[in-house]
């Protein structure tokens, strides 16, 4: 099984982490991730504030060339912000033919078209349906015992579009939480904004909106995201968002995959963990114990056979 | 629907016979009964002067100006939650996206400075292919023209730079888009 992948802007960036654990992840779940040739910005948060047909034709172009360099192939995209504008264009355009061929005239200089059969999947959603708990139990070498973590969705991975999980309750990240052996934190702030680009345009408001997040967070050892907004946001602001909160506690901040990563045996330095800006005393300690715990000797070496050929080895073995 | 045979009640502003560019916005929430979810559901609200069911209210009896110079849908993160809430099914979140469009466009110049993020972003698109975050932020504070900008950031641009994370622009992917910016701006020309 493989995906067309989109990394987006971010990842190439200010969320490599996220890229390179991600990929990671998907290698010891012997899941091809097929980088899209040539692909070019969604257009992210701003475009619709520039113009509606261009919000479309950005993202309409990576489509375009998922479908002529992998037919047949979801796209898989890690960033809630590039998940949306994909997927908005495949709705939109699916149901309304004439909207489509003014899009498909925007890409047409390079010969492309978009391909209403193409779904745009989100990272998580891939997870959640296509691998599941089970195989990623199976993965676990490390489980993350006595982690608490804080899943956090934000909100363009759940909405407008309800694909894979439920808007007002998010709860797809239990399971995989689970598989990895950590403790889910219960709370409300899931689905809640982060403030997004207004941290950019309107800092006080988005400030406001990453210290009522962080202060539901303090019970956790840390946040779990899926999204490179949402993480930027909650790391990078953090100490000014605290700042003159009565719950000012640090909470560390990490991406999904990196947890995955590192309870399938990679290292922090595998995943780039010292990437991450938002790192606390309180995590590193509950993973130094989790390093513990499991069997190190037995760990390396079979870290090491998994890393050669994990997948053949898996396949010959069944 | 009944509604559909009286004509909208305008108070606003003063009927010139031109159209009025908020028309569009105004057909998206035309349905809008007052529940005030939207406003239930918005994490920004706060920060707004006008609430999300005020202004969709100002908007349907005619104040284009005074929406247009409000703050409310500049303080919109697109986070969706009014759109998935409403009862009336209105593509809420879309409006406000047109709002900051054509504010930027039609609005008082205050309104037409706020827009400057979106646009100094689209640029950096169009230039590099894809987001160049140093050159974006770069561009942004250049046209913004206030010193004090700047330095709201210089405590996550040093954590960024510690960390490895910021980049000279990289121009491998520079004038890809040219073809496809043309385009829908041609398009765009003829609706």
């Amino acid at each position: 099984m493989s995906y067309a992948y989109y990394p987006g802007c971010s990842l190439t960036e200010s969320a490599l982490e996220y890229d390179v654990s991600t990929r990671l992840v998907f290698e010891r779940l012997c899941l091809g991730l097929n980088e899209i040739d040539g692909w070019t910005c969604c257009g992210a948060g701003a475009v619709d504030a520039v113009s509606g047909l261009l919000a479309l034709a950005l993202p309409a172009r990576n489509l375009g060339l998922a479908a002529k360099q992998y037919p047949g192939k979801d796209m898989l995209v890690p960033c809630s912000a590039c998940y949306l504008n994909h997927l908005r264009v495949q709705e939109e355009t699916r149901k309304d033919r004439k909207l489509a061929a003014r899009v498909n005239q925007t890409i047409a200089g390079e010969n492309l078209t978009l391909d209403p059969a193409i779904r745009v999947r989100h990272l998580l959603d891939v997870l959640v349906n296509d691998v599941g708990g089970e195989r990623i139990a199976q993965a676990v070498l490390m489980p993350l015992e006595g982690l608490t973590v804080a899943p956090y969705y934000g909100c363009q991975a759940l909405r407008p579009y309800p694909v894979f999980d439920n808007p007002e309750r998010p709860a797809s990240m239990n399971g995989i939480l689970a598989a990895l052996g950590a403790t889910v934190l219960d709370w409300d702030k899931a689905a809640v904004c982060c403030g997004a680009s207004l941290m950019a345009t309107h800092q006080d408001t988005a400030l406001r909106d990453v210290a009522g997040i962080l202060g539901a967070a303090a019970e956790a050892d840390c946040v779990a995201t899926v999204c490179p907004l949402c993480q930027m946001n909650l790391e990078a602001y953090q100490k000014q968002a605290l700042r003159g909160s009565e719950r000012a506690q640090a909470v560390a901040i990490v991406y999904l995959p990196q947890l995955m990563g590192l309870a399938m045996g990679l290292s922090p330095a595998d995943v780039l963990l010292s990437k991450n800006l938002a790192l606390t005393d309180r995590l590193s300690a509950a993973l130094d114990r989790q390093s513990r715990q499991a069997n190190i000797g037995s760990f390396r070496s079979d870290n090491h056979n998994r890393r050669v050929s994990p997948c053949s080895r898996t396949s010959s073995s069944r | 629907m009944h509604a559909e045979s009286h004509p909208p009640i305008t108070l606003g502003r003063v009927e010139t016979g031109l159209p009025d560019p908020l028309d569009q916005v105004r057909e998206m929430v035309r349905a809008c009964m007052q529940c005030g979810s939207c406003t239930a559901s918005c994490p920004n609200a706060a920060s707004m002067d006008l609430t999300p069911r005020q202004m969709w209210r100002a908007l349907l009896f005619g104040f284009t100006d005074e929406v247009l110079a409000s703050q409310t849908f500049w303080m919109c993160s697109a986070c969706y939650s009014c759109t998935l809430r409403c009862p009336r099914g209105l593509p809420l979140t879309q409006a406000m996206a047109t709002l900051k469009r054509l504010a930027a466009q039609h609005g008082p110049a205050a309104a037409r400075r706020k827009g400057t993020f979106y646009q100094a972003f689209i640029d950096n698109v169009h230039k590099y292919g894809r987001v160049q975050e140093v050159d974006l932020m770069f561009h942004y504070f250049m046209a913004m023209r206030d010193p004090r900008l700047p330095l709201r950031f210089t405590p996550v641009g040093m954590k960024l730079l510690a960390k490895g994370k910021l980049h000279p622009p990289s121009s491998r992917h520079k004038g890809v888009l040219d073809d496809l910016f043309n385009r829908v701006r041609e398009l765009e020309g003829n609706p």
